[in-house]
């Protein structure tokens, strides 16, 4: 990139000036940079730098057995980490064939639509935090704090959660569990009103966000956008409609769109799907009423551990807990890749297996990774306080951006 | 529109370039001479049965036992509207890896190619600024590659003389 850009006449300054918006900024919400070049308050030119929170996740997961790799997903996009868990169980289980009970894929809706609301709520939170509004955040919080005691009651973390196993979960949602649900769905409709009050016909949010940082539908397309950043761009595309899993085609719903892909868009949309994703656990609860309770995984005893009181006494049993923890189940031969609709777009595992313990390739499509490259052309000629908001409603997660 | 009808088409038009067609987990996967991607992806993005317009991945895969194709470049392209994947691969030689870019094509595809430059030294003929992206510029080695061990068997800031390593 060219630097100190001898500017032309009539402009504030006779050179751009060099300001580094560091990986270490209170504003840039995670470890990535952003060199800019400035002419007084507007940017010339923004080259992104990436790459301080690389833990080499590919490299790594090829030496892993296939479920040790749960935890290394956790940590792509960790606001919302159950979807990348239950995108990775959900690839190998296409993988080895395996085919799950009704209860089980019900289970991994609610799991996944909670923490969809979770990373929605930061990501809005943390816009209005951006222009100035901190009481949303603070109030908004107490909300992410009930998901992470759901999530807390079924699998014991709270952030980076490891939560289910390859064919459904490790153990069954207790009474407590379904009843932190039951209260979440009773308590978070109204404080979510309180929160759209307070932003969405607010004057001043509204004059900050409204057509700022916008994209068309074709740039977007090119760059190879997906999630809440294409649909405000005005694309249907969502992998739960277009490419369904874990029986999302059982479940009424509809995709929010916008118009201009502006940051108030990207506000709104994001709203709304928190909202759908509300429906969609009130009828996943409803829909689990009439099935068996005791049923929480597949029956595939090559891969999900067998209960510890036959590991002690039967023989058979004894045999798969030792072949699954040691890694020596026969997995087939093949490549495979599967997507899931994460917090920021299409998250894909494609997976090459030659037959061993481990993985031969393993790469994560990360959406963040591939639409933060849009980011110079978008913030050209923007003001620096209009490229921080863009930069926060893209919902950046430097986790997901590095791998 | 079937895996078999777009495989047809492809037939048509290249013929004896497109080959190793398979069907792993429903989609459609072939390969294609090295010279010839740009023109296998401007075809299917260009044509308007098959609108193949986005790219979804591109990657690349280090087979170290296929003597004079040991890197394979990955890419996997998708029709929107009607929710359809393929997967395009084309091989390359180790000790020459030069693979036309896309990025003029695609725009998703320019940090894709970067980082496949880093990890694995395929070099894009033509890309606008084919540098590292995520490791260290001063790294003179491509990680991924199958020959490098997990950990740098060189670094000495771990080693502990009380416990070992």
């Amino acid at each position: 990139m060219k630097q100190n850009i001898q500017l032309p006449e009539g402009s504030l300054e006779k050179q751009t000036t060099t300001l580094n918006l560091g990986p270490t900024h209170p504003a840039t919400h995670g470890v990535f940079q952003n060199i800019l070049e400035m002419d007084g308050e507007r940017i010339i030119d923004a080259v992104p730098t990436i790459g301080f929170i690389h833990r080499a996740f590919e490299k790594i997961a090829e030496r892993r057995a296939y479920y040790q790799i749960t935890p290394l997903t956790d940590r792509l996009n960790y606001c919302s980490s159950p979807i990348n868990n239950m995108g990775w169980h959900m690839t190998v289980e296409k993988l080895i064939g395996a085919k799950l009970p009704k209860r089980v894929e019900y289970l991994r809706v609610i799991t996944m639509e909670l923490s969809r609301i979770a990373d929605h709520l930061v990501c809005n939170s943390v816009i209005g935090v951006d222009t100035g509004a901190f009481t949303g955040f603070i109030y908004v919080f107490e909300f992410r704090e009930k998901i992470y005691e759901i999530f807390e009651e079924v699998c014991g973390s709270r952030l980076t959660t490891n939560i289910g196993r390859i064919g459904g979960f490790e153990r069954n949602f207790s009474d407590l569990a379904f009843q932190r649900i039951n209260a979440f769905l009773k308590e978070f409709p109204k404080a979510m009103k309180e929160f759209e009050t307070l932003f969405n016909r607010n004057r001043i949010f509204m004059e900050r966000t409204m057509g700022v940082g916008g994209i068309d539908a074709d740039r977007a397309l090119n760059y190879g956008f997906t999630g809440p950043n294409l649909r405000a761009a005005g694309i249907d595309y969502d992998v739960r409609v277009a490419h369904p899993y874990s029986s999302y085609e059982d479940f009424d719903f509809t995709v929010p769109i916008g118009t201009t892909g502006d940051v108030y868009d990207r506000y709104l949309v994001r709203n709304e799907e928190i909202w759908q994703s509300l429906s969609i656990i009130q009828q996943a609860m409803d829909k689990i009423k009439d099935l068996d309770p005791t049923v929480f995984h597949a029956d595939i005893p090559d891969f999900y551990l067998p209960e510890k009181a036959d590991v002690y006494s039967k023989m058979e049993a004894l045999i798969y807990h030792f072949k699954i923890v040691m890694g020596e189940t026969e997995v087939p031969v093949g490549e495979v890749y599967h997507s899931v609709e994460g917090g920021n777009g299409e998250l894909g595992f494609y997976l090459l297996s030659d037959g061993g313990r481990t993985p031969y390739r393993l790469h994560f499509r990360r959406p963040c990774f591939i639409y933060y490259q849009a980011y110079p052309e978008i913030v050209k000629g923007m003001m620096l306080s209009d490229a921080v908001i863009t930069m926060s409603s893209l919902n950046l997660i430097a986790g997901e951006i590095d791998a | 529109m079937t895996n078999e009808e777009i495989k047809q088409k492809l037939i048509d038009k290249f013929g004896e370039l497109v080959y190793h067609f398979e069907e792993p987990y429903g989609m459609l996967t072939f390969e294609t001479e090295t010279n010839n991607n740009l023109k296998v992806m401007t075809f299917l993005n260009d044509d308007s049965d098959l609108e193949f317009t986005y790219l979804n991945d591109l990657t690349a895969v280090h087979y170290p036992d296929n003597k004079g194709k040991e890197l394979a470049v990955v890419y996997m392209l998708q029709n929107i509207k009607k929710s359809i994947r393929i997967r395009l691969k084309v091989f390359t030689d180790i000790e020459k890896p030069d693979v036309f870019t896309a990025s003029n094509l695609f725009s998703t595809a320019n940090w894709l190619e970067r980082e496949a430059y880093d990890f694995f030294g395929v070099n894009f003929v033509g890309h606008p600024n084919l540098i590292r992206i995520m490791n260290v510029d001063e790294m003179d080695y491509h990680p991924l590659r199958k020959e490098y061990a997990l950990e740098e068997q060189t670094r000495t800031d771990k080693d502990d003389d009380m416990f070992g390593r």
